[in-house]
């Protein structure tokens, strides 16, 4: 099955609730809104014709300028992106799911925006989770485990963030 | 003093043993873990009841450096991912950017990549062979396996100087045209190493003492094996072809760098020479599944070889300067699986990507580990690490 039809599938059982579609690029994608990724997904591999059983990866994407002098021509507004890379191990086709989520949650820096985790519908969500949230900063609600997995359990900070500062001391250890 | 029946009767007294839980420290600096992974396990006397893995001792967030770096100089980053498959790496990430940029490699410079893979794909199994008879108490394997690779380094080293970090293939091509006399002393090699795959298996895969350690081990099932996104060997030896399953390999299913004119056959169950005792998705299919892989490099390579004396146009093309705006997804068959790269270009006019993400295949598959070992023994846990053959820096990155 080819992406026209995906999307066209998706959009006859969701309708509004796909808030946007690219079908001209490289990997066609999808944007869902956070409340209804679960449900979405679950489609995407239940559904017989689909049959998505391997979600090879999750990816967080941080749409920011950190120089306020280049933002204005920097082609987006800041907001964060959470990628799903799919395939159907029966039918063999890719898809591409994605979820645009705030930078901070109610926009007030230092709380961390959520999102429902996948752990329920496929294993590999497991940690791939745990390490946006690691790198990014994305809570992902029901998760069983989410704790950091790259980087140490004390460590500040998210370093894929755009504005991410780096630390000059850790335990004693002087970066530079 | 007379003793009781009972008191006597060891098996008895064993049975009123009772066994604390215990907290087993493996690694980091453990030598059947294959780099710095420390596992945590909770047991109960002999029997693993739970398997805590913990990563990122080799960390250096690969991913923000790419974001701060031209495409090509990120290329000396990847080769330090998987060290031991760095020109499937560097393959890897070239093919991602030049999908960005709608590049096509002339067929030259697409038959020597294919070339410096698929031997570079023989020497990570032949350390994966030899580490793996290494866990179980073998020592030998691995000193024969190490003088084979030995033979393909030298021949990388005449490509490009470097013995383990290649950064040969690069956007646009491969740095270097082959050296003369080079097709000569491949073929040479590769004479050498045919008759020797026999060795290896009268050494290990049909070894009683290896049969055993392996055999029925750690039995990876085709759903949970899905589930958890395991790619490469370890997902193929849990496979079925009787049962309907399709060949699970990326060079067939999504062909890059012309490798659907190659003749050549993804590994896939059962095989009808296995010896008694081995089930599908063992420790035992994993370590003969790449075993097989090396015999249809061999072939590719060979096939290689004579397209090369024929082969068109140029080794390198000038690759573009400006990475143009959008986003790409593209996966490679790398010897312990399916290597993803994600690369967003940035919409403003940058050099530099906004996002480089790499999906490592052996994280995926160290992620099943936890599952695997539950219920196993003490002594199974090495054999089932180390039959997922794991390269730290790829999962770390």
């Amino acid at each position: 099955m080819n992406a026209s039809e995906i999307v066209a599938m998706l959009e006859s059982r969701f309708g509004t609730r796909l808030l946007d579609r690219q079908l001209t690029a490289p990997d066609p994608f999808v944007v869902v809104g956070a409340t209804h990724l679960v449900e979405v997904m679950r489609f995407l591999r239940d559904e017989p014709s689909l049959r998505f059983e391997l979600l090879h990866d999750i990816s967080g994407v941080d749409y920011l300028e950190p120089d306020p002098k280049k933002a204005a021509t920097a082609g987006f507004t800041p907001h964060l992106e959470v990628v799903y890379h799919l395939q159907s191990f029966t039918h063999r086709h890719r898809f591409t799911v994605k979820v645009l989520l705030p930078r901070w949650r109610d926009d007030q820096p230092g709380s961390l925006p959520e999102l429902p985790s996948l752990t329920g519908l496929w294993g590999s969500a497991n940690w791939h989770e745990r390490e946006v949230f690691d790198l990014l900063g994305i809570v992902f609600v029901g998760h069983p485990d989410l704790r950091r997995i790259l980087l140490a359990e004390d460590w500040v900070g998210h370093p894929l963030r755009k504005d991410y500062e780096f630390p000059l001391e850790y335990h004693g250890i002087r970066a530079r | 003093m007379t003793a009781t029946a009972t008191e006597q009767d060891q098996t008895i007294v064993e049975f009123d043993v009772r066994t604390d839980e215990m907290l087993i420290n493996m690694g980091p600096q453990h030598p059947s873990t294959h780099g710095v992974l420390r596992l945590v396990l909770r047991t109960d006397g002999e029997i693993v009841a739970e398997v805590i893995p913990h990563i990122g001792y080799l960390h250096r967030c690969a991913e923000k450096i790419g974001e701060n770096l031209l495409p090509i100089q990120f290329i000396p980053y990847t080769d330090r991912m998987d060290y031991l498959a760095a020109m499937n790496m560097n393959l890897g990430y070239a093919l991602a950017v030049e999908k960005l940029c709608g590049q096509q490699v002339p067929e030259k410079a697409q038959v020597i990549r294919v070339l410096a893979c698929e031997l570079n794909r023989i020497a990570s199994h032949l350390v994966g062979m030899g580490a793996y008879g290494l866990d179980l108490g073998s020592f030998s394997p691995f000193l024969y396996a190490f003088r084979e690779r030995e033979m393909i380094l030298d021949l990388f080293e005449e490509l490009c100087g470097a013995r383990l970090t290649y950064s040969y293939i690069t956007i646009g091509g491969v740095h270097d045209d082959l050296p003369p006399g080079w097709l000569e002393r491949c073929q040479a090699f590769l004479d050498y190493l045919k008759p020797r795959i026999d060795e290896y298996h009268t050494l290990l895969t049909n070894n009683h003492i290896f049969v055993q350690r392996t055999a029925g081990i750690g039995v990876l099932s085709r759903e949970l094996a899905l589930s958890y996104a395991c790619s490469g060997p370890m997902l193929r030896a849990s496979l079925n072809r009787e049962a309907g399953d399709p060949e699970w390999d990326l060079r067939k299913l999504e062909p890059y760098c012309g490798y659907d004119s190659y003749e050549f056959r993804a590994v896939v169950p059962p095989f009808p020479e296995a010896p008694a005792g081995v089930v599908i998705g063992d420790c035992w299919h994993r370590f003969y599944v790449r075993m097989l892989e090396v015999v249809e490099s061999i072939k590719i390579v060979e096939q290689g070889l004579k397209r090369y004396r024929t082969a068109s146009g140029s080794h390198r093309i000038e690759p573009p300067r400006h990475l143009p705006a959008g986003e790409v997804y593209l996966e490679t068959e790398c010897p312990r699986g399916a290597l993803g790269f994600y690369i967003v270009g940035a919409p403003g006019k940058q050099a530099v990507p906004l996002r480089v993400r790499a999906k490592s295949s052996c994280f995926c598959n160290l992620s099943v580990v936890g599952e695997l070992c539950k219920g196993c023994l003490l002594a199974d846990v090495p054999a089932i690490v180390g039959s997922i053959d794991l390269v730290m820096g790829e999962i770390d990155r």
